[in-house]
């Protein structure tokens, strides 16, 4: 099964539609809730960074029978130190972003705490590709 | 306990979801980071926040969140009332603040 949404940035109002749809495609297919949940954290966060930080990004979702894989790649300012980026509360979120709520610096650690793998490319004015697999079973 | 049970014992305004008041409450989780409240709430919880936008209403809804308590009188954005009702996921208002909020629904829930 494959998936595919496009998100722009400094959209917030359709942040988490990805995550919705791959919620309810999850569902169907009977994964376990426990899991569920995790992957719909991962890629939460992963909707928001792009619409905080890029220009604009795509979601690239496939499911197997084992696991779940999603890439996210977007066209932005890339990340200039990602083990900065990493660290629980750093964060470059505009003032606009953090006084809704978002840019506490916890998006990249919640991606990590919920993937069962995730792998971080970046480079500098050009973008950043984020990959989290789920195993299902 | 269910949502209809706090929105009595609470005094809260019903802004949206009158029909899923039979929504059932487990705990509750009090925070205006929306990250935080993706990554540490839990199914079932009311959550508690001054945030009012409609990203408030994506998060409770993957969170399957049980009811939005919105505190000292903030209402709701009209996309986030809208989202609301898709969802099914009540939002509640009150004009006590955050502290005095939490503090009665814990106890309510405690008991």
């Amino acid at each position: 099964m494959k998936l595919e949404f496009a998100i722009s940035g400094g959209d917030f109002s359709r942040a988490g539609i990805a995550s919705s749809e791959v919620k309810k495609m999850l569902k169907k297919i009977n994964v376990e809730p426990k899991i569920i949940k995790r992957v719909v954290v991962a890629l939460y966060e992963a909707e928001v960074n792009v619409c905080a930080h890029a220009y604009k990004g795509n979601i690239f979702v496939e499911i197997d029978g084992t696991k779940i894989k999603i890439d996210i790649i977007d066209k932005g300012p890339g990340i200039e130190n990602i083990d900065e980026a990493m660290k629980e509360g750093y964060s470059t979120a505009s003032d606009a972003v953090r006084e809704m709520g978002f840019g506490a610096g916890m998006g990249l650690s919640n991606m990590k705490k919920n993937a069962d793998e995730m792998s971080l490319e970046s480079k500098v004015d050009e973008g950043t590709k984020v990959t989290i697999i789920n195993y299902l079973k | 306990m269910n949502v209809s049970d706090i929105v009595k014992e609470l005094d809260l305004t019903v802004f949206t979801g009158e029909d899923y008041l039979s929504r059932e409450i487990y705990g509750g989780y009090v925070s205006d980071l929306l990250s935080d409240v993706m990554g540490f709430s839990s199914e079932g919880d009311v959550w508690i926040t001054l945030q009012t936008h409609k990203n408030v209403m994506a998060i409770a809804s993957l969170k399957e969140h049980a009811a939005v308590i919105l505190v000292k009188g903030f209402k709701p954005d009209q996309d986030t009332i809208n989202h609301a009702a898709e969802e099914g996921i009540p939002i509640l208002g009150t004009h006590k603040k955050t502290f005095e909020i939490s503090g009665e629904l814990y106890s309510l829930l405690k008991k």
